[in-house]
């Protein structure tokens, strides 16, 4: 059973190149956040067209929701802790 | 400083190098795109449904056939949360006063905040309870369930927020969750089965009441992840909303 490539299945492979490359690439840890989110989503869209729907809802919740909300906690922690200390 | 830049990119240099001929070698490898070679997989999407009736093999592989595995994963979640509450505790779990503060002032968030909680929330109890027959499970619908009431925080503010995520509310959930699932493993050696042996039957295919015990494992996961994830976030936001206090 060897299946062509669909051009959605491309689509979204390329999709996902981008988002993984502008993960790695930015700087600002907030926006790394939100982009990581976002890549998560398109990571998704993939699988979804990989057939592939319960990967695709768990990459989803975990992602979107479940990772950044730790991040960021995590970040503005951290960040409380400089301040302070700077001061 | 530039100096240090050079060293670092002649010190990576290797590794990256060596790292991609080991993923260019390990990628020319592969099988064609679509030519799955897996037998196992092959065989269970054919055994599935006339064994255990679940439309959805994914569950039916979580729950069943590798329903010890996923014990030890859930084990693993629930051990992960109690390191994490261990390391963050604090003696005092009394609301601060900058907690009290944290609230959202937007009419437009709060408005369109507390629909969007009881959708999410809803979602996450359909692909729970649908987990056996369309896409979803327990795991998935936990994590959603739990970040529609984590919408309650960032929707409404930290004090409404403080009355759910309530330590010793949740643990309950959480403990019930774990221990479900081993119970469901313990009854089938009581009934003389092999642990976690499907002792409810199969089922009607397609419907809330397919797959036998695994619908019982399928809720015992739910709630057990949706627990331990709004401890997690409750652990976190303490953390995060009320650092006064903490300094000290």
């Amino acid at each position: 059973m060897i299946a062509t490539i669909a051009p959605i299945q491309a689509t979204a492979l390329v999709l996902v190149a981008l988002g993984a490359t502008a993960v790695a690439l930015c700087t600002n840890p907030l926006r790394q956040i939100i982009l990581s989110g976002v890549y998560g989503f398109v990571l998704a869209i993939l699988f979804v067209t990989l057939q592939a729907p319960d990967v695709a809802l768990s990459m989803l919740v975990v992602s979107t929701v479940a990772f950044p909300l730790i991040v960021l906690a995590a970040i503005t922690r951290s960040r409380q802790r400089t301040r302070r200390r700077r001061e | 400083m530039r100096d240090r830049h050079v060293v670092r990119g002649l010190l990576a240099l290797p590794a990256v190098g060596g790292l991609g001929a080991l993923l260019a070698w390990g990628f020319s490898g592969l099988p064609p795109f679509g030519d799955f070679h897996g037998f196992y997989g092959q065989l269970l999407n054919a055994i599935v449904l006339p064994q255990r009736h679940t439309t959805n093999v994914v569950t039916a592989i979580v729950f069943d056939y590798r329903g010890f595995d996923t014990m030890g994963e859930e084990f693993i979640l629930f051990a992960a949360v109690v390191g994490v509450v261990i390391l963050l505790r604090e003696n005092n779990a009394g609301m601060t006063r900058a907690a009290q503060a944290d609230f959202v002032r937007s009419d437009a968030i709060r408005f369109f905040g507390v629909p969007i909680l009881g959708l999410v929330v809803l979602v996450g109890l359909w692909l729970a309870a649908f987990g056996l027959v369309t896409p979803g499970g327990g795991f998935q619908g936990g994590v959603a369930i739990a970040s529609g009431i984590v919408v309650l925080y960032l929707t409404v503010g930290y004090r409404h927020w403080h009355r759910l995520g309530d330590e010793r509310r949740l643990d309950p959930f959480e403990g019930i969750g774990a221990g479900a699932y081993v119970a469901v493993g313990i009854a089938a050696l009581i009934a003389g089965a092999p642990f976690l042996h499907n002792l409810l039957g199969p089922g009607t295919p397609g419907t809330l009441f397919s797959g036998g015990s695994m619908s019982i494992l399928n809720w015992a996961v739910a709630i057990e992840v949706a627990a331990a994830n709004l401890v997690l976030y409750t652990e976190f936001l303490q953390r995060l909303v009320a650092p006064k206090e903490l300094e000290r």
